[in-house]
This record gives structure tokens, sequence and C-alpha cells, in this order.
């Protein structure tokens, strides 16, 4: 990994971004104030349960908000320190798919039906390569194909005749068939079996480790983002309340109280316990969020303070947690 | 468990489920045994397609068997008539997968959960029926404030909760839950594994828990099933299951599991090639035998038996002894 490169500006950089959904009746707060960076190379891991803000943050990188409700109140996205919300639609066009490209969760509903897969892949090169020759292009397809392990004999097949599994794989092959300097991975394994998505998962890493593409990966599951990020940003109301190298999450002895109770809902294949340990209660409804710490309403350690204000953010070398617990030990910088 | 001496509350023997479809015949449940004793869990485990559906709603012959014996507690029920089967599914109930999708929008909580009681004729009057209802409710941890709400006003966890409430409103002594936790979030599946596991002493309640997720039935099943293509591969204890799996196919599903421990990640993932193949007109042999490393040329000719390798430890392989 070049993770000792020193690039003046991040691949990726999000600063104090801020999303509303507002629409006549209300305004969903969903992403409040989150900032990280991506180096090129790098995976990042963005963790949290439905309703965290994990996809809206997603979308705001490629600027793909829905455009009437969808709106950044505040905060900049800049891509190779150019601002994402300044660009205008010729340049956002070249990055989406170009320089960026999405997996989306749904492999069902993400492929057009009535195309070949094939006539899929390669419209997206077209895209980007507008000067390509046909017999380049069916080349290009087929390498694509192949590199995600499909025979490029099913050039020609709908998607239908291919299994989830499969449909997921064209996805993965039609975002890395224009060479992105980055993916980002929305719940890529989510609607698949275990077995098919211990097959995604490490063609995935596999790829991701040859090209060298960065990766954001979006999941609610911790297990695989112990097996395949660098960082890890945990998200929750709209906040990333805690963020660390994968060793600071999985290994440290300090945590956010609702990584903790991430963390106690799995269920262990190694111990034996007769009981989960979930966090009780629910999310906040994002449209009228508590006063302070988003999390307050479900921690078992929540103090008087934890209701009124703000957490800090604490450091520990790269890990940062969002939380009034460890007040006392701020700055504690190694 | 102390009640372990207890006679079987249920005995499947040799169900077959097919269905006709145009390309064949599509062998959904092949030949399937099991018992559950009474306030037991059974956990099936398996892969999208592998029957495990089919199996939970033909044993409650929400579809009609094939053939095979279906036993509850003694009493031979595969062809009892539609009525008297009625009157027998109050003692075996049913929590749906996806809690979006099977209740009624145009209901309101109360009313969900009084349905089955209204149909069957439970009580006398309604304010019978409603003061259940509210016991109900509390049993499975939804406040009173929602009575009146509608489903499309709910998270996932509540509406499995109101699925849950209607699996209870009988009194059943046997619920199959399918996959009743795999469409909500990790935190959520929790408090719903929990309550299933209090719910279940508290009434002596006996589950037979459909999942894809291996994980998910370690603490909740006494015994674990692996099912594929329409077949039971591997049966044992819950313990034995992840202490000693001996099928190829239990090895691959448990190693699939992404571990929340960065230790793991060198650990390559071991993945079994392929994909399940078809269960239309299924060609003679072992299921698994194209996706096994192990396969050789009598696997795919000779279908294996499932024996007992060690007691009350099953397992379909027919070259157990070379793979060790």
């Amino acid at each position: 990994m070049d993770m000792k490169e020193v690039n003046a500006a991040p691949f990726i950089e999000v600063k104090d971004l801020e999303i509303i959904y507002k629409t006549d009746l209300e305004t969903v707060h969903a992403v409040n104030g989150i900032s990280f960076t991506l180096e090129k190379g790098q995976t990042l891991g963005i963790v949290g349960e439905t309703g965290a803000g994990k996809t809206t943050t997603a979308l705001s990188l490629l600027k793909l908000l829905p455009p009437r409700t969808g709106r950044v109140v505040n905060g900049t996205i800049c891509v190779e320190g150019q601002n994402v919300m300044e660009m205008d639609d010729q340049t956002l066009r070249e990055m989406r798919g170009g320089k960026i490209a999405m997996i989306f969760q749904d492999p069902m509903t993400a492929l057009n039906p009535v195309m070949t897969v094939g006539e899929q892949i390669g419209e997206a090169i077209l895209l980007h390569n507008a000067d390509i020759t046909k017999a380049q292009l069916q080349a290009r397809v087929e390498e694509v194909l192949q590199m995600v392990g499909i025979p490029a004999t099913r050039y020609s097949d709908y998607p239908h005749q291919f299994s989830g599994g499969m449909k997921q794989r064209v996805i993965i092959a039609m975002a890395l068939s224009c060479q992105p300097a980055m993916i980002i991975a929305d719940e890529p394994t989510t609607a698949l079996d275990v077995t098919i998505q211990a097959q995604v998962l490490s063609m995935m890493r596999d790829l991701r480790d040859r090209l060298g593409t960065a990766m954001i990966m979006i999941t609610h599951d911790l297990g695989i983002v112990a097996q395949t990020c660098d960082n890890v940003a945990v998200m929750y109301a709209g906040e990333i309340i805690e963020t660390g190298t994968s060793v600071d999450i999985f290994c440290a002895e300090k945590h956010h109280p609702y990584t903790v109770g991430l963390f106690g809902s799995i269920p262990n294949l190694k111990v034996k316990t007769r009981r989960l340990s979930p966090i009780v209660g629910l999310m906040p409804d994002p449209t009228n969020l508590p006063k302070g710490c988003p999390f307050a309403p479900r921690c078992d350690k929540c103090m008087e303070i934890c209701k009124t204000e703000k957490p800090g953010v604490y450091k520990n070398g790269t890990h940062q947690i969002r939380c009034h617990l460890y007040a006392n030990n701020a700055e504690e910088v190694v | 468990m102390e009640q372990n001496m207890n006679a079987p509350l249920l005995e499947v023997k040799n169900l077959k489920k097919h269905f006709q479809v145009s390309k064949g015949l599509l062998h959904a449940v092949d030949g399937v045994d099991l018992t559950i004793m009474a306030g037991q869990t059974l956990g099936v485990v398996g892969e999208s397609g592998c029957g495990k559906s089919t199996l939970g709603r033909t044993i409650l012959r929400l579809i009609e068997p094939t053939s095979g014996e279906m036993m509850f507690e003694g009493e031979n029920y595969a062809d009892y008539s539609k009525r008297k089967m009625r009157d027998m599914r109050k003692n075996m109930q049913m929590i749906f997968q996806d809690p979006y999708s099977s209740l009624d929008p145009r209901k309101c909580v109360s009313d969900l959960i009084a349905e089955f009681m209204i149909i069957n004729k439970t009580y006398k009057t309604r304010a019978e029926i409603y003061k259940r209802v509210d016991e109900l409710m509390d049993t499975v941890g939804l406040a009173k404030r929602l009575t009146d709400a509608y489903p499309h006003e709910l998270d996932g966890g509540r509406r499995q909760r109101i699925g849950v409430a209607r699996a209870l409103s009988l009194n059943p002594k046997f619920i199959v839950c399918d996959e009743p936790v795999s469409a909500l979030d990790v935190s959520i599946q929790a408090q719903i594994l929990n309550l299933l596991m209090d719910l279940q002493e508290e009434y002596h309640l006996t589950y037979m828990f459909i999942t894809h997720n291996l994980s998910v039935v370690k603490h909740i099943s006494n015994d674990i099933m692996v099912m594929y293509l329409g077949k039971c591969v591997e049966r044992a204890s819950s313990d034995e299951l992840f202490a000693n799996p001996m099928h190829p196919y239990t090895k691959a599903l448990l190693s699939a599991i992404p571990v929340p421990d960065i230790s793991m990640r060198e650990a390559k993932i071991q993945t079994i090639k392929g994909e399940v193949t078809s269960p239309i007109n299924p060609k003679p042999g072992c299921r698994f035998a194209n996706r096994c490393e192990f396969a050789t040329a009598a696997c795919r000719e000779v279908e294996p038996e499932l024996t007992e390798v060690q007691p009350g430890h099953f397992v379909a392989c027919s070259r157990l002894a070379e793979i060790g």
C-alpha cells in the first residue's frame, strides 16, 4: 500500500459537511457537520445503521443528491483540491464514472433490464472515451468482464439471465471500466448470500490491491469493515462519532458507547453467551434531533452534560471520539 | 436443557415438496427428516433457494407437501382436512421475514394483533380481545401509545414486534420464524433475538428458526440443520456444529462470515466457487459436488446418505473419512 505517499491535497477532503432534506412539511437533518479525508489507494469504511446518513454522504461526493429536496447547507467537498459544489455539469460528468465510480446497494434494480450487460458496460466506457473504435470497445468490455470473473461469452446476455452475485459483478465491472481513482461501494454485498458475499468481497479486495483504487466502503457490517478497510468512520444520526484506523477501532481500549453497542449486538462465534447485549431504543428522529449528544437517549453512560451540550472531539493519535466520557483525557496526543 | 427427555413436539419424515415448472420438476424440499423436542429450537440454515422457507411453510401446510409424514404431538396431520388443519394451526404459527410487506397497511396496530383472535373467535367479546391485545403489546415491548398507529408510521423493529405479537396471540406451542431479523439493523436484530429467547423461556415455546446467517442461530438454537438444495447436509447440536463442522458446505458457510477482528484479515477468506445450481430436475449424486473441492467422480453419481458420525451429529458426505 502506498500510504506514505505525500500529497499536497488529499484525494478527497470533506469539511464540516451538513446536508438537509427539505420538504414542505419538515426538514430532515441527514448529515450534521462531518469531516474526513481519503488519500489515494486507501479504503475508508463508513459504518452505521439505517438512517445514519451514510448513503447521503456518498451521494453528495458525486453531487447526486435529489435536486429539489437534498441540500448541502454548509461545508465543502473537495476532490483533488476542486470543490465539487462549484463544478459545472461538464466537469461533473467527467468525474462521475471517470474519476469516481459508484457501486449501488441493490444489484437487482441497478441494471437496465432491456440492454445486454455488454452494451451497458460499453455505454459507460463510450461516455468517457468518445473516440474509441468499436473493436477496441468490445475488447475493453470483455477485459473488464473477465476481470470480475464473468466469461466474455456472456457479453450479450441480459441482466435477468444472471444471478444476484453475478449481477453485482457486472455492476463492479461497470464501475471499474473507466479505471476510476476511487470507487464508492454503497453496501455492495447486503443483498447477497454469505458465500457469494465472500466471493465478491475477496474479488473487490484483489482488484483494489492490483489497481491501486481508493475505496469508500459503506456498510452496517463491522465484519466487512474489519476485513477490508484501512480507516473507519462510525456514523450515528448524521455525525461521525468515532473515527480512526482499523487498529484504533478494533483494538483500542476506549470507544464511543455506540461503537461498543454495535460490537455487542453482533453474535460472536467464539464466545459462548446465551444473550446478546443490544443497544436499547431506536435511532432519534432526524427531523427532531436531541439537543446534546444524539446518542444520549440510548446511552447507558449518559450524564447530565450529554443531554444539553454537544460533545467535543477527543483525540488520541489517529483515533478520535466524540463523547463527553473522555473529556478529561482530551488532547492526549501521542 | 431440562426438557431433553420430553417427547418430540414435531416429527417430520421424508418430507418432499416438488413444484411443477415449465422446465421440469423443481425439487424444493427433497426428503427431509427432522425432530424438534418441546421447548427447544431448531435452526435451519442455508443460502437463498435451498428450500428452507418452503420447508417451513410446508410444515405449517401453508403449502401442501408432495409426500412425507408430519407428526405434531404424535398425530399425523399431513392429511387433515382444511377445516381440521385450521384448528390445528392455532398451535403452530409463523413469524414472517419482511415486516414491511407482511402487515396490512390499512389496519392499525391493535387491529393487526387482534386479527387472528377475531378470525378464530377466541374470545366472546371485543373488550376481551382488546384486553388481550394490550397484554400482548406489553409482552413484546410495544408502547401503549402505538395502539392506533399504522404500520407505515413504525420502524422495522417495531413492525417485527407486531409480527411476534400476532404469532403469539393464539397461544401457540410451535412457531416457525422465517428470517425474522434479516431485514433489521444489527442493534435491533439483537433486541428481537433477545425478545424471542425470553418468550421461549416464559411460554415454553418451540421454535423452528430459519435463517441464512449462521451467526444468528448460534445463540438461539439447540440444534442446527444445514440445508443445501432441498436436502439436509449436516445436523448437530449448536455447540457441536460450531466446534466441529464436518460437511465441506458447512465449513464454507462458517468461514464466509466476515469476522469483526482485524487479526483475521490476513487469513484469506475461504470461498467456495460458483453458485447454487438449479433445483429443477437435479442431477443424481451429491448436490454440492460441483462446488466442492473434494468432489470425485463417485460423488457425482452416488447420493450420500445422512449418517450419524458421532452421537447426535449427522453428515451427508461420502468422502468424510478422507477429508477428516
